[in-house]
């Protein structure tokens, strides 16, 4: 199956340290010049010697928001994933393995095994990756791409470590290549040349980039799995682009960090994942109460606790709805994409500024430490920016009230460093002039004031974000529901199920505060069939679009063993629920990483 | 603001009272800390520092509401958390001057973490703790500093755990500015504010700050025969190791004054070339230039 006329999906696997990254690295920069489009996921575990890794690139000439079902193409660099995913093979794919090392099994018909004899196409050398060279070689020949692609692909990839290097793989590549073309078929639909050459990301790149965008000046981050990758890329460019970026000794200090940065006047911005996010929790209250924006970002991973850090999962819903105790308001977006999160972070960064709150952005696994493709002109990169009610003109007395009883709640605002508007925030209850009112002069009426003034900020703020929209036919004979990552893959599951009769649309959800209750009510109100799509166990989004709606659904297709959905899972999950035979699909992952 | 005492606030700093903030101070008459919060109000003054140019910032305890009574910037933040904070409005508007105050239970229990990085990252911040060997706002409990065997609410049979020593915490910790001063000895303290301000790096002023109400071991009365000045003996401000001795020292002489100093070590902000010019971070402009959009774009084609 494919979206588009040209559909090829390939997966590298074997252990960690067997330098899965740099093959794949390469194919992906020589399809997406090409113009492809990419998606790629990486299936991996926390260790960095050992275990199992299995990266799959999926290319089409369109658009595509998932990995897909099918594999073309298995590369095996240990037996391990000989064993484990020759299953995975069907007619017209093909295995290539290392015929030195790795003993094939049984492969179904119809399945060309690719044998390369990596001692003698190497000429004995005892580089342990040069197997992932000849297996570049076997690759792109088999994709039907000229060999001169490869070898300049390799000498930009290898050209800092010297020219005996980029010749000793160029040498394997070709001996791969010729291998290759004496002994193996190629693909029927060679690799076409698509559009203007694409770029490529990660989730996690894309939400550094937008927040660079947005012009954070300070990024803070305590290392953790998956949301490492934004501290890596603002790191690295952070002296660039005058940003400070600061690692700091835990996510305590990361959360206050951030908000006394933010307390400056300078955007401040910090990732992490759940367990880290929990520890983020006491600063985003200490954020509302002292009304400084600053956003926090949750790429959530498998939990609870430790969980499986490099698993996905949409876990945290709850978590961030719940973050900190209090009653207070907090902005929260889940993107759907990376090109989403790009946007999403500028997009917050208003919010938070008009409205002097602390903003949460939701990601997972799946988006952050994806790679994709992405259209240059696709990317925004001088954003609207909006700071809000800032005060800039100094003072002569010092009466400035911080927090000011105004018909919006907005309290204008001044930053430390200008004259005559000395004040002190507090984490406390306090009144107008930030003068506490929680210890010595507890006053019911100042507080009743206080927390109203407080709320009163976000009496317009669902009209600052669009409301969802259904996606697809109006008509459809069930509508499936959808929030953050799962867009992409809800949108394939939509086209399988077209060709096989089925009418399907959707409703995918990015922001669940502000909610727009209201327009999913009708929405679901009207739909003939609703079932909603989530990758975790008990339905956060659903109860929590209960509990905002008071309208229940049909069914669910729900997947917590911390892989990513594919489109079958869903489709095949509609097709159960439209015979009527349950209405809670959990799909069976059949890879098995 | 009923009920509550104010005043009229001037600009430019004249007096003592110019750096008195808008409410004034719910201690317990003759708790240590008023000593403490005039010393820092004399040494500003000394200093001619502008109460705008200056962001005050605290955690939770009865020495963190110090904020509330200092005519400066100011963030009374969660427990624990002051030096963190500070630490993000430092980096982030380095021309502040960014005063650190609070307690021992804030600073080296809850807090313990933060004061061991930052001490490493030698920050350029003035931290003041009011060490009163005890937690009073929750009535009475052991903290990190308490001596062993005192009774407290929470220890009805004496203390098993050894004290917490934040001048060799400090010290070993990488902090280049490290004094103890008595609130008792506001002369001697204002001194130490005065240096601790000046100096490019992380500077600690570790106070003796009685709590007249729950600490009766460790009084004024206990302190004031105990405290001897580093500044009236031959000590060596660059040995450390002598520093560290001193301030260990614990029964009839009580060491105050300036254990230690390095001013060879480089402070944080100004091994970031960033802040080298283009004034503080929180000012620039905001966005991507055409050529940072550009070069970012290409790396990704």
């Amino acid at each position: 199956m494919g979206l588009g006329n040209f559909d090829f999906t390939m997966s590298i696997g074997g252990a960690a340290g067997q330098g899965i990254a740099t093959p794949g690295n390469i194919l992906a920069r020589i399809l997406t010049r090409r113009g492809l489009n990419l998606y790629a996921y990486n299936a991996y575990q926390s260790i960095v010697r050992g275990g199992h890794i299995f990266l799959t690139i999926r290319i089409n000439d369109t658009e595509i928001g998932c990995h897909g079902d099918n594999l073309d193409l298995l590369v095996c660099l240990n037996q391990d994933t000989m064993d484990r995913h020759l299953g995975l093979m069907g007619a017209g794919g093909a295995v290539i393995f290392n015929s030195d090392t790795i003993t094939p099994g049984a492969a179904a018909d119809g399945v060309q095994l690719c044998p390369m004899p990596v001692g003698e196409l190497s000429g004995g050398s005892r580089n342990k990756v040069i197997q992932n060279t000849i297996a570049l070689g076997v690759t792109v020949y088999l994709m039907g791409l000229e060999f001169a692609l490869l070898e300049a692909a390799l000498t930009e990839q290898l050209g800092r470590k010297g020219d005996d290097v980029v010749a000793e793989n160029v040498g394997a590549a070709k001996a791969g290549f010729d291998h290759a073309q004496a002994n193996f078929k190629a693909f029927g639909a060679p690799v076409p040349n698509g559009g203007k050459p694409l770029a490529l990301w990660s989730g996690n790149e894309a939400l550094a980039m937008g927040g660079a965008a947005a012009g954070v000046k300070f990024y803070c981050a305590y290392p953790m799995s998956p949301s490492t990758g934004v501290l890596h890329w603002m790191a690295k460019n952070a002296r660039d682009l005058d940003i400070m970026v600061r690692q700091a000794e835990d996510e305590i200090a990361v959360a206050n960090m951030v908000i006394g940065a933010a307390h400056t006047g300078a955007r401040a911005m910090c990732a992490t994942s759940g367990g880290g996010f929990a520890l983020m929790t006491e600063a985003i209250g200490a954020a509302s109460m002292m009304e400084i924006p600053c956003v926090f970002i949750n790429v959530q991973r498998a939990g609870p606790s430790t969980g499986v850090p490099t698993k996905t999962e949409q876990g945290d819903l709850w978590q961030a709805l719940g973050a900190s105790q209090g009653d207070f308001e907090r902005i929260i977006a889940a993107p759907t994409s990376a090109l989403d999160a790009y946007n999403t972070i500028p997009e917050v960064f208003n919010l938070c500024d008009k409205y002097q709150c602390p903003a949460i952005v939701i990601t997972d696994l799946l988006i952050s430490e994806g790679t994709f493709s992405v259209p240059p002109d696709a990317l925004n990169m001088t954003p609207d920016i909006q700071r809000g009610e800032m005060l800039t003109e100094p003072a002569d007395s010092d009466d400035y009230l911080r927090y000011e009883i105004t018909d919006t709640g907005v309290s204008p605002r001044a930053v430390p460093g200008l004259k005559g508007h000395a004040h002190v925030v507090a984490t406390d209850e306090h009144d107008q002039d930030g003068v506490l009112i929680s210890d010595e002069y507890t006053n019911p009426l100042k507080r009743r004031a206080m927390v109203e003034k407080r709320a009163r900020k976000f009496q317009d703020l669902r009209a600052q974000v669009p409301a969802p929209q259904l996606q697809g036919d109006a008509e459809a004979a069930v509508t499936l529901i959808g929030w953050g990552s799962t867009e992409g893959v809800i949108a394939e599951a939509i086209q399988q199920l077209a060709a096989d009769g089925i009418v399907a649309n959707q409703l995918s959800i990015k922001w669940m505060v502000p909610f727009h209750g209201d327009v999913i009510a009708a929405i679901v109100g009207d739909a003939k069939k609703t079932i909603i799509v989530e990758n975790n166990y008990s339905g956060q989004f659903y109860r929590y679009m209960r509990s905002e709606t008071g309208l229940s659904v049909d069914g669910h297709i729900r997947k917590y063993d911390g892989e990513p959905f594919m489109p079958h899972h869903i489709a095949d999950g509609v097709k159960e629920q439209m015979s009527g035979a349950t209405d809670l699909t959990v799909p069976t992952q059949e890879i098995m990483v | 603001m009923d009920g509550i005492a104010t005043q009229d606030l001037v600009i430019e700093p004249q007096t003592v009272s110019d750096f008195k903030g808008r409410v004034d101070p719910d201690w317990c008459p003759g708790c240590g800390d008023f000593g403490v919060l005039n010393s820092l109000r004399r040494a500003c003054l000394d200093l001619q520092l502008q109460p705008h140019e200056i962001l005050t910032v605290s955690g939770i305890g009865c020495s963190s509401n110090f904020p509330g009574y200092f005519n400066s910037y100011g963030m009374h933040t969660l427990h624990g958390r002051s030096l963190a904070v500070a630490t993000g409005a430092k980096m982030a508007n380095h021309e502040l001057t960014v005063l650190v105050t609070g307690g021992d239970g804030d600073g080296f229990g809850i807090g313990g973490n933060h004061f061991t990085h930052t001490a490493r990252r030698n920050i350029d911040l003035t931290y003041i703790v009011m060490d009163n060997q005890i937690y009073g706002l929750t009535t009475g409990q052991i903290s990190p500093t308490s001596s062993k065997d005192m009774k407290t609410k929470s220890t009805p049979f004496g203390s098993i755990e050894a004290p917490y020593n934040p001048i060799t915490a400090a010290i070993m910790n990488g902090a280049s500015f490290v004094a103890r001063g008595f609130a008792g000895d506001v002369k001697h303290l204002t001194m130490l504010m005065s240096q601790a301000i000046q100096h490019k790096g992380f500077a600690l002023v570790s106070v003796y700050s009685p709590c007249i109400t729950f600490n009766l071991d460790n009084d004024f009365a206990f302190f004031k025969p105990r405290v001897k000045k580093l500044e009236d003996e031959s000590h060596d401000t660059g040995d450390w190791k002598a520093a560290c001795e001193r301030a260990l020292e614990w029964g009839d002489t009580i060491y105050t004054g300036l254990f230690y100093r390095n001013d060879e070590a480089q402070e944080l902000g100004e091994q970031e070339p960033i802040l080298d010019e283009g004034g503080p971070l929180s000012s620039r402009s905001l966005g991507l230039s055409p050529e940072q959009s550009e070069a970012i774009i290409a790396r990704m084609m």
